[in-house]
């Protein structure tokens, strides 16, 4: 039984910085590095794995360079590792991406039966969330988005309990396997590679898997295969707001000043 | 027929003694190869037996009363080790080998010799024993039963000794009786009454008695805490000769095992070591963490490493099996994860140390272990490992935010072929609130002395101090050749440093990679601006800075021997020498931030940087004064804590000095 996870190699937000003359993302310089969330996507496998002894294949769409996480991923204990990478590939939305990887876990499953598909909760470059449902919709897994802990996995009757965080309450939820779980940081906190692993990871293999190996209609995959279209970047104009109060001489007095600021907009409600 | 039974009874003692002596010291060789040199320079290191062990330097300094009572049985000891090979020999070769053979220009001094070796021994064992009862040291295992038998076999070693010829001198066969104060007293004190006849009866007694205590002390001795005996001064000849016990690097490659997690992957310099602890306990008396109540017993580590070797040596020689885990604790032998982890790697440990244990190399080896081979490391280190690896400092903030502390000051950037100087700003003096005012200060400062310099900005990476110090091994070492190849592209020749722990590394551990920088610490620098006239300093009576307290570093002192620059800054700055604090320059007591505590929480005992902040708040300061980023952080924070805040202020060396700039 395998669990295949998908990963993503984004820019690191914290370091892009917006040209201000021009508007647009500074991308030159910026070092790419495994989605954050997805961390939590591959830990919460790698768990299932020792508990359940399920095999692990982490999937990623992208460019060459995401050999790295994937070696990273190796590293941390992942059984086999596929890059999804080629030219017809780039430019792809969440309809565009949920399909390429909806393909290649079928054609995974065509050797091992997927138990589960585990995301993370969003990319922190498009902040979507939209691909992991959009892989459990095209593949007709149970779709449990926003999970934050595992409660049990029943092989044999072929079904999963996680819990739910909304806003405010817990929802437990069984479900059918196979199913598509987004994780939410919460639900666990990854762990650190050996050394061992992480020398064993330089030269493993990295399976790359480009379109003549999936064959895809090229109207599905890449930018054409995208319902939308990035028409501009900029970053949002931020006005400055008022200063109300006081707040180093009587911070009381501004905070209940704020508090009621803030109800007359109606944006607190008390 | 006699003879010939204490013949076979000495041979087989000895012999034994021998046996036990093979059994042990084989298990050494279990070790790995050590990867510094014990064996070069030997001058210096026989000097060092001189100096260390036959001097006894470490045992009587450092205000142990009871070194000297120490030195006194050293030497006791040393005399009598020649008396007592005589004795032994004469007791495998009777009649042919005696003392008494020598002819009297020899015979006679020695027999004085000895006899004042034996009362002075006789004297040490009573001191020694009151004060075990009277005065106990710190911890319970000085007053081990072990200590106890071999007090008493020494004691009654001496008693037989003077028994012995005190009978000989009443039956007149003693040769050198007039060169034998102390047994002729006895003689007359205790033999004068007693029948010729029976005064043979009583030699044989005592020359028995005095052979079975040597016996069994000899036997006793390798199974005892007194195995020291035997491999102390071996392990002072075998010292590392440099000040900086820098840690040995690792080779990543395929196959091989990292760190120390099991008694067989240290070296057998480390085995040495555990064999050599004279359980004097000097170390674990000068240790923050043991002092604050944490769980790190520098001495019990070093005795667990040793017992864990005598467990698991034989099974390891036999089939590598062990029986007793190194890293897990609970049981005597077994060194607890925790322990580990909380040590600062201050090296006061290292400093007191009468036979020279690494203990800081040892325990960063074991954390080596854990972190490289099991990834089993307290939480928050993941959190920091994953940020220094991506964002090459602590927090993680974006390297782009580097250089926000330069702000409106003039600070360059560091042009190859033109700039002198780097300053290496490090990650707390580019992006620690309090630090920044520091870099701040140092570029002031530099621009005054009007010495070419720039800064690496954006590009700076962190030096890797943490990593290595917390078992990172791996990441140190990706980090360190990352750091070395831009160095050299940028032809960086010359480095200042503002943090003692950069300071640390790139003069001592990224030596170890073949790279020679001259690397220097700002408060050296400072120094020598001021030795040579190049800063303008408006030399303040000391008004605003009030009582200056000083406070050592470890890595600039201890660990670099920096200890006289800052205070003669601080004289001409001020007008004034600094107050010293009790705990000082090599005994200076750790602000508990280093070796990767600084980023790990601190939660058994009492904080040790408060700890210090009282010691300080004894000499009633209006300033402290300190050199590193974590010693200011520590300190500030400790003050907070005891609420003191608005009476002391903590500054840099730099700020005081930047504030008297013209
Ligand atoms: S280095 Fe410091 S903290 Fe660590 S064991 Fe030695 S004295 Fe204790
Ligand atoms: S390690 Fe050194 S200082 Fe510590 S108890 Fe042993 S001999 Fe004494």
């Amino acid at each position: 039984m395998l669990i295949v996870t998908c990963v993503k190699q984004v820019p690191d937000t914290t370091q892009v910085k917006v040209d201000p003359v021009t508007g647009t993302l500074i991308r030159e310089g910026v070092p790419f590095i495994i989605n954050p969330f997805d961390t939590y996507a591959l830990e919460e496998s790698l768990r299932l794995k020792e508990k359940y002894g399920f095999r692990v294949a982490v999937i990623s769409m992208g460019p060459p360079n995401t050999e790295v996480t994937l070696r990273k991923a190796l590293s941390l204990g992942a059984d086999e590792v596929i890059l999804l990478s080629d030219r017809a590939f780039g430019g792809a939305d969440t309809l565009a991406t949920s399909m390429v990887l909806a393909e290649a876990i079928k054609k995974l499953g065509k050797k091992d039966e997927v138990a589960m598909v585990i995301c993370g909760r969003q990319t922190i470059d498009g902040d979507t969330a939209q691909v992991g449902p959009g892989i459990a919709t095209r593949l007709g897994y149970s779709q449990l988005t926003l999970v934050d802990h595992i409660e049990n996995v029943d092989l044999n009757a072929k079904k999963i309990r996680v819990r739910r965080r909304l806003e405010g309450r817990h929802e437990l939820v069984e479900a059918p396997l196979p199913a598509m779980i987004a994780v939410l940081r919460e639900i666990n906190r990854p762990r650190y590679p050996t050394v061992p692993m992480r020398i064993f990871a330089q030269d493993a293999p990295v399976i790359l898997w480009n379109n003549k190996e999936m064959g895809l209609r090229e109207d599905t995959i890449g930018l054409k295969g995208s319902a939308t279209q990035v028409r501009k970047i900029f970053s949002p104009h931020r006005e400055k707001g008022e200063i109300i109060g006081d707040g180093v001489k009587d911070p009381q007095a501004s905070a209940r000043l704020l508090v009621e600021r803030l109800k007359e907009k109606n944006i607190l409600i008390l | 027929m006699l003879i010939y039974i204490s013949t076979i009874i000495f041979a087989a003692a000895i012999a034994l003694f021998f046996w036990s002596c093979y059994r042990r010291f084989r298990l050494l060789t279990l070790g790995r190869p050590e990867p510094k040199n014990r064996f070069n320079d030997i001058g210096k290191r026989i000097g060092g037996v001189l100096y260390y062990a036959f001097g006894q330097r470490c045992t009587v300094s450092h205000g142990y009363r009871f070194g000297w009572n120490h030195l006194v049985l050293f030497w006791s000891f040393m005399i009598l080790l020649i008396a007592n090979t005589e004795f032994l020999l004469e007791g495998l070769f009777p009649d042919s080998i005696s003392f008494s053979l020598l002819p009297p220009g020899v015979y006679h001094p020695l027999a004085v010799l000895i006899e004042i070796a034996s009362v002075l021994a006789l004297l040490a064992v009573c001191i020694a024993v009151i004060r075990r009862l009277a005065f106990p040291p710190s911890y319970m295992e000085a007053r081990s039963v072990d200590a106890f038998i071999i007090l008493s076999l020494i004691a009654l070693l001496m008693l037989a000794f003077f028994g012995l010829h005190a009978s000989e001198i009443a039956q007149g066969t003693e040769k050198a009786a007039n060169f034998m104060p102390v047994s002729n007293f006895v003689a007359s004190a205790f033999f004068s009454d007693v029948p010729a006849g029976s005064l043979n009866g009583y030699i044989d007694a005592f020359w028995w008695l005095h052979a079975i205590v040597l016996l069994v002390f000899l036997n006793y001795l390798p199974y005892s805490k007194h195995m020291h005996i035997l491999t102390g001064i071996p392990n002072v000849y075998l010292r590392s000769l440099t000040k900086v016990n820098t840690q040995p690097g690792e080779d990543f490659k395929k196959g091989n095992e990292f760190g120390v997690g099991r008694i067989d992957q240290f070296t057998w310099k480390n085995l040495t070591d555990s064999y050599s602890c004279t359980e004097c306990g000097r170390c674990s008396d000068n240790c923050p963490a043991t002092i604050t109540g944490k769980m790190l017993n520098p001495r019990l580590v070093i005795h667990n490493m040793k017992i864990n070797l005598l467990v698991n040596g034989p099974g390891i020689m036999k089939n590598k099996e062990t029986v007793l885990p190194l890293i897990k604790g609970g049981i005597e032998g077994s060194v607890a994860e925790q322990v580990l982890w909380d040590c600062t790697t201050c090296g006061a440990c290292m400093e007191v140390c009468p036979v020279f244990i690494e203990h800081v190399v040892e325990i960063v080896d074991m954390r080596r272990n854990l972190v490289e081979m099991k990834a089993k490391v307290p939480e928050e280190l993941i959190a920091l490992f994953e940020n220094i690896e991506q964002r090459s400092n602590p927090w993680g903030i974006a390297p782009g935010d580097r250089t926000k502390w330069t702000a409106d000051l003039d600070v360059k950037p560091f042009e190859t072929g033109k700039t002198e100087y780097l300053f290496y700003v490090g990650c707390f003096g580019s992006f620690d609130a309090r630090s920044k005012k520091v870099s701040q200060a140092i570029s002031k400062i530099l621009n005054a002395s009007g010495i070419s310099w720039g800064i690496l900005g954006k590009e700076e990476l962190c030096c890797g101090d943490s990593m290595r110090r917390l078992g990172n091994e791996f990441v140190f070492d990706r980090m360190t050749l990352e750091n070395i190849r831009m160095f050299k592209e940028k032809g960086i020749k010359k480095v200042i440093t503002q943090c003692p722990h950069c300071y640390n590394t790139f003069k001592n551990d990224y030596r170890q990679y073949g790279v020679e920088l001259e690397v220097v610490h700002h408060t050296d620098l400072i120094y020598d601006m001021i030795k040579s006239g190049k800063l303008n300093l408006d030399v303040n009576d000391a008004k605003d800075f009030g009582n200056l307290v000083f406070h050592d570093s470890c890595y600039l002192g201890r660990y670099n021997g920096i200890y006289e620059a800052p205070r003669n800054v601080i004289a001409s700055v001020t007008g004034r020498a600094p107050i010293e604090m009790e705990r000082r320059k090599d005994r200076s007591f750790c602000c508990g931030a280093g070796g990767g505590r600084m980023w790990m929480e601190e939660d058994t005992g009492n904080l040790i940087n408060v700890e210090r902040v009282k010691e300080a708040m004894k000499k009633d300061p209006k300033t402290i004064c300190v050199c590193c980023p974590y010693c200011m952080t520590m300190f500030e924070d400790g003050i907070k804590g005891i609420k003191a805040d608005d009476k002391v202020q903590v500054l840099d060396l730099a700020e005081i000095v930047s504030r008297a700039l013209k």
